[in-house]
């Protein structure tokens, strides 16, 4: 068989596989509803208000939560030293945020 | 028949005998080229999905969350102001909250404690996340001690575990009642960590918050569609971890570019002079690079995305687990659901096909205007 042809059929095997890839994402996306309605029911249940993603600092456990300047807050030299700082961004600026 | 076709199929499978015959560099090359794509799309798929999750679940919070702030810091907020939010235009609802954090010296784990907002247990008696089940290793109907802030042994009964499918919500969970809640930390009488409120009409949430922040100045509402944005900006590029990684990647791809701008080998210069003098034109030459250059970034491309998917969604983004993880004794163990972002997969597509192959055919078409025996002779 020539080259180009075994290319050609590797890449439309790929192609197919990201077609089905998408396919599964779809399908997933609509078997993933009761589950996700139950997560949300317990966010509403709870009050519940971040993801649990990180749990090493207050401020990546609810970073929803937190002060904007909550990495610094122990002293103004106070290095970041949890790892997920660097993943997570201060909280979006908020409309009624201040510091009495 | 010399159909465009034929004349396409041709150069390619030469482009391909050509790469075959630099076999080891093409082959790491295109090993290299394909983490590089998997790791970007891994990150893509990864934080497309979490936000996707984030943004589904947590429509369900509360409208508003009210902290009170004494000297920059959060503190708590007694219940006379929740009584007097409650009278504003507008407020539905409002809602003491009660949670707070437990440090596990035993474990050295950080849990989340919290009382729902309606009476769902019995005092003594618990719900965990499924983390918290795995670092204690108990069950449903064992026993959890927990030290109170007057150092007494306060023992509680898990009455169930919360399942694995919301671990991405409840994992370090401890879910208690209040008489437990105040028995562990001794609370000042009417006082709550924050207030949940809930506003009728949702357009008027600003309004509502902006009425709480000038009747309480010492105090920091903190709306849903805030608490929605910080997710949406969660692993935003500016992060760290993020700006090294994309950095590693543009920086790779600088030195592939670098690598073909700079020009040919002595080899590859060689071989365009023998195929110029045996007859093939500039634009033959061009078009064999052209193949040369999609064949490693288009396989590179298509694989990368492939395996990112499966990385992700079917072994739970497995190489991101250490990153993620940190300090951290308790890690969530959950899938998400997957998500594709076409446009997000167009844009890398354009950023790594597109310029390797520019970079292919300059140097090229650089060689390949030069006559066939100085092409040769150098």
């Amino acid at each position: 068989m020539r080259k180009s042809v075994v290319f050609s059929l590797f890449t439309a095997l790929n192609v197919v596989l990201i077609a089905l890839v998408a396919v599964h994402a779809r399908h997933s996306q609509a078997a993933a509803t009761t589950a996700r309605r139950e997560r949300a029911e317990l966010v509403r249940t709870l009050q519940l208000t971040d993801l649990c993603l990180f749990t090493e600092a207050r401020y990546t456990r609810h970073p929803a939560m937190a002060d904007r300047f909550a990495p610094f807050q122990d002293h103004p030299g106070a290095m970041e030293h949890f790892p997920s700082g660097s993943l997570v961004t201060p909280p979006s600026k908020r409309v009624h945020e201040h510091s009495p | 028949m010399n159909t465009p076709l034929n004349r396409h199929s041709n150069i390619l499978d030469f482009a391909l005998s050509s790469l075959l015959r630099r076999k080891s560099k093409n082959l790491s090359l295109l090993v290299v080229y394909t983490l590089i794509v998997f790791v970007i799309a891994s990150l893509i798929f990864f934080v497309q999905a979490l936000k996707r999750e984030a943004a589904q679940v947590l429509k369900e919070a509360p409208d508003m969350v009210v902290q009170r702030m004494i000297a920059g810091r959060h503190d708590l907020i007694p219940a006379r102001y929740g009584e007097q939010i409650s009278d504003i235009r507008g407020v539905r609802s409002v809602s003491p909250r009660l949670w707070g954090y437990y440090y596990d010296q035993a474990f050295g784990a950080n849990y989340t404690l919290l009382v729902p907002e309606k009476q769902l247990l019995e005092p003594g008696s618990i719900m965990i996340g499924a983390g918290v089940a795995r670092n204690q290793r108990i069950q449903t109907g064992d026993m959890l001690t927990l030290k109170t802030s007057s150092n007494a042994a306060l023992l509680l009964t898990v009455q169930g575990i919360y399942p694995s499918s919301s671990e991405l919500l409840s994992s370090d969970l401890i879910v208690l009642s209040a008489e437990d809640f105040q028995a562990m930390f001794n609370l000042p009488p009417g006082q709550s960590t924050d207030l949940a409120v809930t506003v009728a009409n949702p357009r008027e949430q600003v309004t509502v918050a902006t009425k709480i922040a000038e009747l309480f100045p010492d105090t920091r509402p903190i709306l849903k569609s805030e608490i929605l944005r910080t997710y949406d900006s969660l692993f935003e590029w500016r992060g760290g971890m993020m700006v090294v990684i994309l950095a590693v990647a543009v920086l790779s791809f600088i030195i592939f570019a670098w690598d073909k701008a700079t020009g040919l080998s002595a080899e590859e210069r060689k071989e365009i002079g023998i195929l110029k003098s045996i007859g093939w034109e500039t634009s033959d030459v061009l078009l064999l690079k052209f193949w040369e250059g999609i064949v490693i970034s288009l396989t590179a491309f298509l694989v990368g995305v492939v395996l990112a998917y499966v990385h992700v969604f079917f072994f739970s983004a497995a190489l991101f687990e250490h990153a993620l993880k940190g300090w951290s004794v308790i890690y969530p163990q959950f899938r998400l659901v997957p998500v594709i972002d076409a446009y997000q997969l167009t844009v890398l597509f354009f950023l790594t096909v597109l310029p390797y192959t520019a970079a292919t055919i300059i140097p090229a078409w650089l060689a390949a205007t030069v006559p066939p025996d100085a092409a040769m002779r150098s």
